[in-house]
């Protein structure tokens, strides 16, 4: 009993935080999870009260809270919709921290962020051999979509339809960039994040493109790390500071107005995550507090820095809906520009979903834990996609897009999953 | 924990998927919106149809388990707090809306259909299904019937108790037993559905619950007025109702309550305003027009600082935002929350308001106070820490205060959070002992093993 003696010191530092909720239970109606399970450890009121059992040491070990804490989308749905207020993902992503230093990082897990996801390099070498290779095992399973399955059964790939990892990386095609402020008077430090660099070149060089027909200098450094949240969510904080270190370092080189991504859940970990969790740190944590003060989502730097606006032509008949990625609209309140931009593209008309802020059930390690779980909260996406009778699906987020990609695919729809960037870089060449 | 042989019992009735055994799943179950102690059940249980809900209660009962039924666990009074031994059977599986008769004007709905969700399903018929408790987007229909629960529009359109026209539930034994029907006339045996609406699970378990719907209301105008005492806005209630007005919803904020919003959503409220009354009437345009100029023209007479009146439906969502950011701005003050809801008659509203005043300075406590002045339905909300615990025990010494002066003033300890746990030793005060006697006969007889909910509203043997 002593050992969880010492996890309720541990955590002490998450009491006030956690003393917010009022159990009002209104988290239930907004839990992606919840909604499939109907279970109370699943929702957030239900994980905040297994935390504050392990503050007065309720349990014998901590395995059982540390499953169900991890069994989590972390999309913020309860935090944005919680009536007192309670800041669930600090809480959550904190407490995982605490747990996995008082449990320890499983082997798996401890392989794939501290032996290749802190060494970028390497991380960047292995996705290039993976390339050359994974069409040995896969097969294309939809063209409209461009998701492949596996040829054989893969314990590995399991059911997904998966968009594959690029022929040629971004970081192969531009290693870095440094074009001055033209029209705009604007320069921006692009961040381009694993998924976009590794599975999504084309909008890494849509966001280029865009950037540049606008007027705006660009500065990419080379060697980018990970932004550290597969890490982060899963208590790996040695990990996630390494990663932090390194691209602040890579950033620092030359000035910049705003720092852009194109990935929704890498500007909410840029500008939340790596405050919140450096905050012991005080060197570090005045850069990174002064980088994420500059780090903007692509599409708000568009609208409200370099005033990109709706066309009167843009109601052409190419039908597009878009889905409200977590990150973008519950995390950073991100949800009128991406339709914007969509609404500045010629020959796209912007028709909304019902429900276009449910979670589409990807949650990064989410997905690979609870594939089963995942892909339904996914046909429910899927479900809503379809009926608006669209064309292409947008959205902000190339996680929320591979999740799509799986859905649509898996129900043999042939309908395009596209970033709004990538649309509006098209129709400024059409 | 329960003993293996009968989580394989209970495993055979509804799936070892459906059963819960591990402590950190049973934990999770401890509690409900109330304020209390928690409890840890022995067993959790989520029957997926109709008859493994029957099986489990039978089950319960021929091994003396101690049975509390669980919608979605909001209850303010600890209805919902299970007993360490005992089995908690969760209604969240059967969710489904049996049937919307736009004929006869009536749904049928399992237990675990959410309020929101069948005032939703109505009302794309042109339906209305009015009971609207605060915690609609989650509560249950079996949980509003078990607590009888109320919300804003009580004063024109009633509570849940209104809208029951009849019930199916399992008794002790898991046989079951029928009552009311879809008639809107119906006087077959004795009136159960009455006996069974606020029961909170100790006589019975809810399978199928009809509910009574009425036709949408196609126009609604809402306003603001503001006044200097709390006073002013009480003679204002009153005189709304004389002159044969009654509105849909008829809400106030005090003052401590309107600086906890404003500061929270600054949404341009008077700081040093001592009420708001928000008023919003529904029906027909026309009659709809005159109610609310009537209004309008009776909040100026009495002396009414400022009347903001809705023009459309933006300006009408912005009046009642105030009303809505009520309980998030108090609950961002202190980390605890204690809402209350003592009620008393309408006419006695300004004498409770002053009376909670006075047990605020008295216990040196934090009180805001809104709620629904239409029906006489008072939120006094208590600020605390509960881990402060000289607070605490102020903060317990003012809610008996509270109740008292409920009843001095011809009141009642609950207008519609129930009375579970946290209120069943103060039922007493309010009734007689007769009642009690009378009440715990009742439940002896239809539950002699005293395995449903037991402890809840009469107390006894905990």
């Amino acid at each position: 009993m002593n050992r969880m003696n010492e996890l309720a010191r541990m955590m002490k530092e998450l009491e006030d935080q956690m003393m917010v909720c009022m159990k009002c239970g209104m988290c239930q109606a907004v839990c992606p999870l919840f909604a499939d399970t109907g279970r109370e450890a699943d929702v957030a009121r239900g994980k905040l009260s297994l935390l504050d059992g392990l503050l007065h040491e309720m349990f014998e070990d901590p395995e059982g809270v540390s499953v169900r804490l991890n069994k989590c989308l972390l999309c913020g749905s309860c935090a944005a919709n919680c009536p007192s207020g309670v800041n669930v993902l600090e809480i959550f992503i904190k407490a995982r921290a605490i747990l996995t230093g008082f449990q320890g990082l499983p082997p798996a897990k401890k392989a794939i962020f501290r032996g290749m996801l802190a060494h970028p390099q390497l991380f960047d070498k292995v996705g290039e051999w993976g390339a050359k290779f994974q069409k040995v095992f896969t097969k294309p399973a939809n063209d409209v979509i461009g998701t492949s399955c596996a040829r054989v059964m893969s314990p590995l790939i399991g059911d997904r339809h998966f968009r594959p990892l690029a022929d040629t990386p971004f970081h192969k095609q531009l290693p870095e960039l440094h074009t001055a402020a033209g029209a705009s008077g604007l320069k921006v430090a692009f961040y381009v994040g694993c998924l976009a660099d590794k599975i999504f070149p084309s909008l890494a060089q849509a966001t280029v493109d865009v950037l540049t027909h606008h007027g705006v200098g660009i500065f990419m450094p080379p060697s980018q790390a990970c932004c550290g949240i597969p890490a982060v969510s899963s208590g790996d904080t040695d990990t996630f500071r390494r990663l932090v270190r390194h691209n602040i370092r890579q950033f620092a080189a030359e000035d910049f107005d705003y720092l852009v991504t194109s990935c929704a859940t890498c500007t909410s970990t840029i500008k939340e995550v790596w405050p919140m969790m450096t905050a012991d740190d005080d060197d570090l944590n005045g850069t990174v507090r002064r980088m994420a003060d500059k780090t903007l989502d692509i599409h708000e730097f568009l609208v409200s820095k370099v005033g990109v606006e709706a066309v009167a032509s843009s109601n052409g008949d190419r039908l597009v809906t878009y889905h409200d990625p977590c990150h973008l609209k519950k995390s950073l309140k991100v949800f009128d520009e991406p339709r914007a931009i969509l609404n500045a593209s010629r020959g796209y008309r912007l028709t909304e979903m019902t429900e276009s802020d449910w979670c589409c059930g990807m949650g990064g390690s989410f997905n690979v834990q609870y594939y089963s779980i995942s892909s339904r909260i996914g046909e429910r996406k899927r479900d809503n996609i379809k009926a608006t009778g669209c064309e292409v699906v947008a959205t902000g987020c190339p996680a929320c897009m591979m999740q799509i990609s799986d859905a649509l695919s898996h129900a043999g729809d042939r309908i395009a999953v596209r970033h709004p960037v990538e649309i509006y870089a098209e129709s400024l060449k059409s | 924990m329960a003993s293996k042989a009968i989580i394989k019992e209970f495993a055979a009735i509804t799936g070892e998927e459906n059963v819960l055994t591990e402590p950190t799943d049973l934990a999770t179950y401890a509690y409900d919106a109330a304020v209390l102690e928690q409890v840890t059940p022995s067993l959790v249980v989520r029957p997926m149809d109709s008859e493994a809900l029957g099986k489990v209660v039978r089950l319960c009962n021929e091994n003396r388990l101690p049975l509390t039924v669980r919608g979605a666990g909001t209850n303010l009074s600890g209805g919902t707090i299970p007993r360490r031994e005992g089995v908690v059977v969760l209604t969240n599986g059967l969710n489904r809306i049996l049937e919307i008769n736009e004929e006869d004007l009536y749904a049928r709905v399992q237990p675990g259909v959410v309020t929101a969700k069948l005032a939703a399903a109505v009302e794309a018929k042109g339906l209305f299904y009015p009971p609207d408790p605060g915690s609609q987007a989650v509560s249950t229909l079996g949980g509003n019937v078990a607590e009888n629960a109320g919300g804003l529009r009580g004063l024109k359109y009633g509570v849940t108790r209104d809208y029951v026209m009849g019930l199916d539930f399992f008794d002790v034994d898991g046989e079951l037993v029928k009552t009311g029907g879809r008639t809107v006339k119906c006087v077959s045996g004795y009136n159960l559905t009455g006996l069974m609406v606020a029961s909170e699970g100790t006589l019975g378990v809810f399978n199928e619950i009809t509910l009574k719907l009425i036709p949408l209301p196609t126009y609604r105008k809402a306003l603001m007025a503001v006044f200097d005492t709390m006073g002013q806005a009480s003679e204002a209630v009153a005189a709304i109702i004389a002159n044969r007005v009654v509105p849909a919803t008829l809400e106030f904020l005090d003052n401590f309550t309107i600086r906890a919003v404003e500061a929270y959503s600054h949404a341009g409220l008077p700081l040093d305003a001592g009420a708001i009354l928000l008023v919003e009437c529904d029906g027909y345009p026309g009659q709809v027009d005159e109610d609310t100029a009537k209004v309008e023209k009776i909040c100026q007479e009495l002396g009414a600082a400022s009347i903001r009146a809705a023009k459309d439906a933006a300006e009408r969502d912005k009046v009642w935002e105030a009303r809505r950011a009520a309980l998030s701005a108090l609950a961002k003050l202190k980390p605890t929350l204690v809402l209350e809801d003592a009620t008393v008659p309408r006419s006695k509203i300004p004498a409770m308001i002053r009376d909670l005043e006075g047990i605020s300075k008295e216990f040196d406590l934090t009180i805001g106070t809104f709620g629904h002045a239409g029906d006489g339905n008072l939120h006094p909300t208590i600020l605390t820490d509960r881990r402060d615990t000289r607070e605490w025990e102020r903060v317990e010494a003012a809610i008996e205060a509270i109740f008292d002066r409920a009843l001095a003033l011809g009141g009642t300890l609950s207008g519609e959070h129930g009375i579970g746990i946290a209120k069943s030793k103060f039922l007493e005060k309010e009734t007689s002992a007769a009642t009690i006697v009378y009440s715990r006969r009742i439940k002896s007889a239809l539950d002699p093993r005293n395995i449903l909910n037991p402890g809840k509203i009469i107390g006894g043997q905990a």
